[in-house]
């Protein structure tokens, strides 16, 4: 039984915690966190997005008795930040999924220190995401026609529409998310009940813990189901980006048409979602001392993963620029030599491609900084992966609103060329999905465990019995002492 | 201890050490019990062979009703863009023809086959798993015991519960002393 508590290949043949760490000290640290006062930090960054969070109320208040128009969305431009922003969500919820169940299936073991942060930030991410093609909609009290509801019009979905395909791989994404992220938590649900002092902590906690006795007939069938979770999961994730990126794939827009998207999708939304989660995880692990369990190692992997992406994600932009002339289609060369990188004839203005920032913004961010992450002492120093991990994000947003807005800003003709402006709802209704996140993911952090307790503990060394060392020397006289009635 | 409307529900055993608990498990075992159980605060590895327990077949549940998923796809989305058939008069099918495309064109309904696959197959991992376990249930017995608190912590038990067959007040206290159990005591239930 060794191989389970061994110590862990990938973290420099060491425990995921230091040696004569108990199982009692991983209670204590994990569960302390919901049960001690919150830190001052806690408690500002806590306001904080709330008040964002209140800015967002307003701003669609405003938007609900406006309409959609409020936003700069406009003809040729359909598509703007809300669908950016939708894509840039959807995309960060990818790493969770994937450090929680592809990890799992490749018996990454130091994946344990952070896949239930990393879960809970997915469920987040994807119900952010969620509210803007709901809004989008133009009329969200419709939104309900979006699933094959029986209703007098006899009026169905069109379910050769790509856009269908996405209603039900994100609200499929989403169920088992937190499905997913649910199971996890109910033996560490337990652990706080037991735990509890208080009658209302105790039932409220009891409650979700569903009465979890922590027996082994019951742990026998959770692993295989958490293992099912974990296979379905990881093919489910690679769809949902897929499936993300076919709402354009199938378009034939230049600039969209590419048979390149799905795989680049799927990269582009892991890479950004392990920006988030290590941005977020450095605040975490200072704000509530949580560097025993997330250690510097964890960080170095986790940087190794954003270059590998990030490598992945450069050569997509490579590639699509090569298809572009090699394809010679003259509107697809003009989308990235003109609308992409600026190049080409002035428009009446005088000015070239006038959104070519955007571009090599993303570029830098996208396939310049992670080449960071060749040096060790990159790897593993906080401030520059914290740095790196912010400009990431940003140029994942960019790299959306690229392959948004630069695409159907100037298409086939120039008569029907126009200019996308964010509105100061725009800006307030995307800063404000910040301030759900945050808000949402400040709960967990303080209620919730935000370590996978009882997973951690089953990597402590000598967690599991060694059955041949007892078969061969137990064997002797208790046996023969007890008095078992032989029937 | 007991009076008239108290009666024994179950031994409880508590061990300090994986490999004492997983010795005791093969005693249980070796003794015949059937209704009893390891409570440990992770799942332990090695312990499904010393109880002697059987492969979970949840996988199988799981493997159904994903592909229930996937025929009930491909029935709804032939029903309602491809069929004129009115079944039971909820809204009868209505052939849609988008972009010259057969009303019924298969290769479209593969992203939803999967996800709904993917989704009942879920669904039904988590209810066919809270149905073989029998969760929620939120008053067992071994929650009286104030020890067992810590089997959600660092501590780890067998339980043997009075409705099993081999169940005897004396013998089974006899096993489990014979184990070395670092605490032994007897949880009675009310009788309704």
């Amino acid at each position: 039984m060794s191989s389970y508590d061994a110590p862990i290949k990938e973290i420099g043949e060491t425990y995921l915690l230091p040696e004569g760490t108990t199982a009692n000290d991983v209670t204590e640290t994990i569960a302390g966190v919901t049960e001690n006062p919150a830190p001052r930090g806690w408690w500002l960054l806590f306001l904080l997005s709330l008040s964002v969070l209140g800015a967002m109320g307003a701003a669609l208040a405003y938007l609900f008795y406006q309409g959609v128009g409020v936003w700069g969305n406009n003809a040729p431009i359909y598509w703007a930040w809300d669908i950016t922003n939708f894509v840039w969500w959807i995309g960060i919820g990818h790493a969770g999924t994937l450090i929680s169940a592809i990890l799992f299936l490749f018996r990454q073991k130091w994946r344990t220190s952070i896949n239930r942060f990393a879960e809970a930030m997915t469920v987040f991410a994807v119900l952010c995401a969620g509210l803007f093609p709901a809004i989008h909609t133009g009329r969200p009290w419709f939104d309900y026609y979006l699933f094959p509801i029986p209703n007098q019009m006899d009026m169905w979905p069109n379910f050769k529409s790509p856009l269908m395909w996405d209603v039900f791989a994100v609200s499929t994404y989403l169920t088992i998310s937190v499905i997913f992220w649910y199971v996890g938590l109910i033996p560490d649900f337990a652990t706080l009940r037991d735990r509890s002092k208080n009658m209302l902590r105790k039932r409220t906690y009891g409650f979700f813990a569903l009465g979890w006795r922590s027996a082994h007939r019951h742990w026998q069938h959770y692993e295989r189901a958490y293992l099912i979770f974990a296979g379905i999961s990881t093919p489910l994730v690679l769809s949902v980006h897929s499936v993300v990126s076919f709402d354009f794939a199938t378009s034939i827009l230049p600039g969209w048409h590419t048979t390149i998207f799905p795989p680049y999708f799927v990269a582009g939304a892991v890479f950004s979602g392990f920006a988030l989660v290590m941005t977020l995880m450095l605040i975490c692990r200072t704000v509530f001392k949580l560097q025993n369990i997330v250690t510097i190692k964890h960080l170095d992997l986790m940087n190794k993963f954003m270059l590998g992406t990030g490598l992945l994600v450069g050569y997509a932009y490579a590639m699509e620029f090569f298809i572009a002339w090699y394809s010679a289609n003259p509107y697809e060369q003009w989308v990235f030599l003109h609308n992409r990188l600026g190049w080409g004839i002035l428009d009446e203005n005088g000015n070239w491609g006038p959104l070519w920032w955007a571009y090599y913004a993303m570029i830098f961010c996208n396939a310049v900084v992670p080449q960071i992450f060749w040096f060790k002492r990159a790897r593993t120093s906080v401030p520059i992966m914290f740095i790196a991990s912010i400009l990431i994000n940003i140029g994942m947003w960019f790299e959306r609103f690229v392959i948004i807005v630069t695409s159907t800003y100037r298409d086939f003709l120039p008569s029907s060329w126009g200019m996308f402006h964010p509105t100061l709802i725009d800006i307030l209704t995307y800063l404000g999905t910040f301030g759900l996140f945050f808000t949402l993911f400040l709960l967990f952090v303080r209620w919730i465990p935000m370590i996978a307790i009882a997973e951690v503990k089953g990597t402590l060394p000598g967690a599991h019995p060694d059955l041949h060392a007892i078969e061969t020397h137990d064997e002797e006289p208790d046996a023969a002492a007890a008095p078992v009635p032989a029937e | 201890m007991a009076n008239e409307t108290k009666k024994p529900a179950l031994y409880l055993a508590e061990y300090d050490t994986p490999n004492a608990l997983a010795g005791a498990a093969m005693k249980v075992r070796d003794a015949g019990y059937q209704s009893w159980d390891c409570h440990t605060p992770y799942p332990m590895h090695g312990l499904d062979e010393a109880m002697g327990l059987k492969p979970t077949r949840i996988g199988i549940i799981s493997f159904a009703f994903g592909m229930f998923g996937v025929a009930l796809a491909v029935f709804m989305m032939q029903y309602t863009n491809a069929w004129t058939l009115d079944l039971a008069n909820i809204g009868a099918g209505y052939p849609l023809v988008v972009g010259g495309k057969p009303p019924g064109a298969f290769p479209s309904m593969v992203p939803i086959m999967f996800e709904l696959g993917v989704l009942l197959c879920g669904f039904a991992t988590l209810f066919g798993l809270l149905g073989i376990i029998k969760l929620p249930r939120h008053n067992h017995p071994i929650f009286e015991s104030d020890r067992f608190d810590a089997a959600s912590d660092d501590k780890f038990f067998i339980s043997i519960e009075a409705d099993d067959q081999k169940f005897d007040l004396d013998r089974t206290k006899a096993l489990l002393e014979s184990t070395n159990p670092a605490y032994l005591e007897l949880i009675e239930e009310e009788v309704l």
